[in-house]
């Protein structure tokens, strides 16, 4: 069943995007494991690697397929995902107080991760049904909002907010993308006016305690606020043109938190200055409307609201990752996209990539 | 038609993608601002920020929670220690400033800079503690020439103190570093490498009770790591305050009594299970374990043959001798081997086959019955009761009266002792069980094991008519603030099984042991108030090794026997239950027995003293609590 045209369809500029950030993220990654640590970790460089490559290989095996089998499979996907985040919660490795790792074999993978991508298969299977023009209406948007409340609750007992938020972040944006009937848009609006102030009468005192310090970081000087500091000093001191590379200094010991994971920014900002992060920030735009590029040129609904939602996904992570780094948000733990060591994040994005370039290789299809 | 129009076509979704774009390009600009203000505009102040790492945490030790004794006399304080660190990145020259710090504080250069792994820190801003607990002629110096000293770091930090140094010291504890696997238990969450924390006694039990929660603040330093500011600060949130069920003076005066024997001695309340004395001899002085024990300390007390670092009331198991006496009684009268009028003829020994058992009174007895075996200690009248019950039924009752399983007490590595039975010595020995054994451990020889605590418990059942209580030592658990965390309950973990008429038998018998004419006891009877009691005399075998320490004396008597004494007093409606119990203490009727005299002589209000610790004093020390924890009472 091959077919010539997948391969002339081939999307190369994808491919480069992708191969490129993966190289600027293994770079910065061994800064942050190196610069100014007395005990450097390398090892963690060849395990992204390996990550990296595993991920080109699932991309490989994903374009052989139509993503069209995605849009038959979509709920049982979902469903897949759903079990996993249950599993989890039984048999999932405590670290640091949550529950968010399932160990299958010798790797440990984080299903709440998986499962971003199983609700985009879903809510683009399911909104690829019912789009129209005048937007849905809060009937229509009763079945979606059960799809996101129910991993969306799952994590939050983990306890992820960072990845619970996420999750209704892309699926927020995906219905945007959709459209709302307005009438239905302002009941949705009123609706959650109304419930926050409830749902905080029924929160305990240290639960709420624990909300506030999410929201304020000052409040905690001796972790997330102090973390903040760090992390404004070490992109600050960066200024334009940045101290070099493995030069940063806030990288030490405890200056900076997670510096190889979610404030790997903090590094690069540090040692490569406002260019650097400029560049950064302008290569994952480019991945961002390439991946819009994508939905532009195929004609297929589920093609699109998928492609949409791919990209949304990339899009608030790196959005929020950074903000977060620079102070502008809550701390929450989202790691950034590539360039954050972790295999589950790594293998999640390479998916996402690969069910971009699925699509994009199969648009022909449709003409 | 209307479906048709309605339908998403190509044109509709690149219109809804351009808006979109829009958003995502926005979102962009927003964060090339915030890059552009915190890089380029703020720049110049962040990258000076950063020069030496200027913002820094520094954490806040929180004072361990104070232990109080039932009246509220403060046994455990904190004092502050000042510990002098040095953080490597910013004492630059590292060594030139440890040797200052060297001649400063008086100790070898050599010494000091090998103290110091300097290739393994060196690139560290985490400070390393150089000396913990420096006296004030060093604080002195150090503070001087402060400016001369980059990078050093003098931090005041809660530290303990044992008032009453030795005394109370195996109930109360000792400090020591955490270990590796304590770090990774749950238990200590929160807690450091190099902490130290509860290692015995209270300390340890109490622990998550004991330890604060550690604050913090956020400074800024100069390039000499001096604190230039303090910008935030959390503060630390002391432990909480522990109030033990001990009483300091009757435990005083238990300790005074104990001095240079080897032994210990315990007193309970029998109406609640709270234990008022809890004093074992030798002991140690957990002050100085505070800063950490140096080898040889440490060496010399776990070697030292007196044991000075066990627990002799929990830790420590003897056969109980003739006070097993009571279990046997109790076995005999509920079975119905003997009963009140029963009685043997006691001729100074018993054959039984070819061996002979003898009485400790080798002229013997007469006839005897059963209060005036327990009175005169008989063991011939109690080679023929455990004859007649059998081990299987004598290990019942002493099951049922608490031996041979953990009291329940909260002290960690507690002695269980030992119940023979011909099950275990099958499994344990592997032999069957002799007949004749069973005269042995019904006169509380043999293979029997007990601790003092278990005889204590015992002892107090026999007192307030039969119930086993579980030994509480603590009191209350209060807040540093004052608010009550958590107030101990009496907790009855089983009942001796004997009726009434069989306990008022015994009791009879034990009021005897003191008061009556030829009662074991009968010379430390008080003339103020009855009390009662048994006597106890343990024959020890093979335990040579004591010997060569204590010198020529016990050359021609190798072993001596253990003396134990318990008691409870007054003899009706008792308030107190003590158990004595000397090493190699040769008669309970000589050394021990004394010893429980005078602690309920001056209990409960003696002719001499005019009134005892305990009259009209415990309404009053509840009267103290309250005023001086406002809303702790």
């Amino acid at each position: 069943m091959f077919d010539r045209r997948l391969a002339e369809n081939f999307d190369w500029v994808l491919l480069g995007i992708t191969l490129a950030l993966g190289m600027l993220g293994l770079i910065i990654l061994y800064s942050a494991v190196t610069a100014g640590i007395p005990d450097p970790q390398k090892t963690l460089c060849i395990k992204q690697l390996i990550w990296y490559c595993t991920g080109l290989v699932a991309i490989l095996i994903i374009i052989m397929f139509n993503y069209k089998l995605l849009d038959q499979w979509a709920y049982a996907i979902y469903a897949g995902g759903i079990v996993l985040l249950i599993l989890v919660m039984f048999f999932g490795r405590y670290v640091a107080g949550s529950r968010r790792w399932l160990a299958i074999g010798p790797v440990s993978v984080q299903p709440s991760e998986m499962m971003k991508i199983g609700l985009i298969i879903a809510l683009a299977h399911y909104y690829s049904k019912n789009v129209n023009i005048r937007g849905l209406t809060f009937r229509e948007l009763f079945i979606p909002g059960l799809l996101v409340m129910l991993p969306f609750g799952l994590i939050v007992k983990q306890p992820d907010l960072g990845t619970a938020i996420l999750l209704a972040l892309i699926a927020g944006a995906m219905t945007v993308f959709v459209k709302i009937e307005r009438r239905s848009f302002i009941c949705i609006i009123c609706f959650f006016i109304a419930i926050i102030p409830m749902v905080w009468f029924f929160l305990k005192g240290y639960q709420k305690q624990r909300i506030l310090t999410f929201l304020n970081p000052d409040r905690d000087p001796l972790g997330a606020g102090y973390h903040i500091i760090q992390s404004k000093i070490a992109i600050g001191s960066g200024m334009l043109w940045g101290k070099g590379f493995l030069s940063g200094t806030q990288n030490a010991l405890s200056f900076l938190p997670e510096q190889h994971t979610d404030f790997i920014f903090s590094v690069l900002a540090e040692e490569w200055g406002f260019v650097g992060a400029m560049a950064l920030l302008l290569v994952f735009l480019l991945l961002i409307f390439w991946g819009l590029n994508v939905a532009i040129r195929c004609r297929d609904p589920f093609g699109i609201i998928l492609s949409v939602g791919m990209t949304a996904m990339i899009f608030w992570q790196v959005f929020v990752n950074i903000c977060m780094v620079m102070g502008l948000m809550p701390v929450v733990g989202v790691p950034l996209p590539f360039i954050s060591y972790g295999g589950s994040s790594v293998m999640t994005i390479m998916i996402c990539v690969g069910i971009l370039m699925n699509v994009s290789m199969r648009r022909f299809m449709f003409e | 038609m209307d479906q048709y129009l309605n339908t998403a076509d190509s044109d509709w979704f690149k219109q809804r993608l351009t808006g979109i774009l829009f958003c995502v390009v926005g979102a962009f600009v927003l964060l090339a601002a915030r890059l552009f203000y915190l890089q380029i505009l703020e720049g110049e102040e962040f990258r000076r920020l950063s020069e030496n790492n200027c913002i820094r945490l520094q954490s806040i030790d929180a004072p361990r929670g104070l232990i109080f004794d039932r009246n509220s006399k403060l046994l455990v304080d904190n004092r502050p220690a000042f510990n002098l660190s040095i953080v490597p990145m910013d004492a630059k020259p590292v060594e030139a400033t440890l040797k200052k710090i060297a001649r400063y504080s008086n100790v070898g250069e050599t010494e000091m800079i090998s103290k110091f792994p300097l290739t393994k820190i060196s690139r560290s801003y985490n400070p390393v503690l150089l000396q913990p607990d420096i006296g004030r002629d060093t604080l002195a110096a150090m503070e001087v020439h402060g400016f001369d000293l980059p990078g050093v770091l003098i931090n005041v930090t809660p530290c303990r103190e044992y008032i009453y140094k030795k005394s109370v010291s195996h109930l109360l504890g000792y400090l020591g570093q955490i270990s590796i696997s304590e770090l990774r238990s749950d238990k200590y969450s929160g807690c450091r490498t190099g902490e130290f924390v509860g290692k015995f006694g209270v300390e340890k039990s109490c622990e998550m009770f004991l330890r604060g929660k550690r604050g913090g603040r956020q400074v800024e330093v100069n390039a000499k790591g001096q604190v230039i500011k303090v910008m935030k600060t959390v503060a630390a949130r002391p432990g909480h305050n522990i109030f033990l069920t001990i009483d300091e003076r009757l435990q005083q005066l238990a300790e005074t009594l104990l001095n240079g024997m080897t032994g210990s001695v315990a007193a309970m309340d029998p109406r609640t299970g709270e234990v008022l004395a809890m004093a074992s001899n030798p002991a140690f002085d957990p002050n100085d374990f505070v800063t950490g024990l140096s080898h040889e300390k440490w060496n010399a007390l776990t070697n030292d043959s007196l044991r000075p670092m066990e627990n002799k009331v929990t830790q420590a198991g003897y056969p109980p001798a003739s006070t097993y006496k009571i279990i046997t009684a109790m076995a005999g009268l509920e079975e119905g081997v003997i009963d009140d009028k029963t009685s043997f003829f006691c001729s100074g020994q018993l054959r039984f086959g070819d061996r002979v058992f003898r009485c400790w009174n080798k002229y013997g007895h007469g006839k005897v019955s059963v209060v005036k075996a327990l009175a005169e200690s008989c063991d011939v009248f109690f080679y023929q009761v455990g004859l007649n019950l059998g081990i299987e039924r004598l290990a019942w009752y002493a099951k049922a009266c608490g031996l041979g399983k953990s009291t329940g007490i909260a002290l960690s590595n507690e002695n269980k002792g030992l119940v023979p039975t011909t099950m275990w010595k099958k499994k344990r020995i592997g032999r069957p069980w002799y007949r004749g054994e069973t005269l042995s451990v019904a006169i509380g020889q043999g293979y029997n094991v007990v601790t003092p605590l278990q005889m204590l418990v015992l002892t107090s059942a026999v007192a307030n008519g039969g119930e086993l209580y579980r030994p509480l030592i603590i009191k209350k658990i209060v807040s540093a603030d004052g608010n009550i965390i958590e107030k101990a309950r009496s907790h009855v973990t089983g009942r001796l099984p004997v009726s009434k008429k069989n306990m008022e038998l015994i009791r009879k018998g034990l009021w005897e042991v003191v008061n009556g004419r030829r009662g074991t006891a009968r010379a430390v009877k008080l003339k103020t108030l009855e009390f009662s009691g048994k006597t106890g005399t343990a024959q020890v075998v093979g335990r040579k090794k004591n010997d060569a320490a204590d010198g020529s004396e016990d050359a021609e008597d190798p072993v001596k026997p253990h003396a134990w004494f318990v008691a409870y007093a007054p003899s009706v409606d008792p308030v107190i239950a003590i158990v004595v119990m000397i090493e190699h203490g040769e008669h309970g009727s000589s050394t021990a027995a004394p010893i429980a005299g005078k602690l309920i002589d001056a209990y409960l209000g003696g002719a001499e003293n005019g009134a005892g610790l305990m009259t009209g004093d415990f309404p009053a020390a509840e009267n103290n609590q309250g005023r001086i924890l406002p809303g702790g009472a």
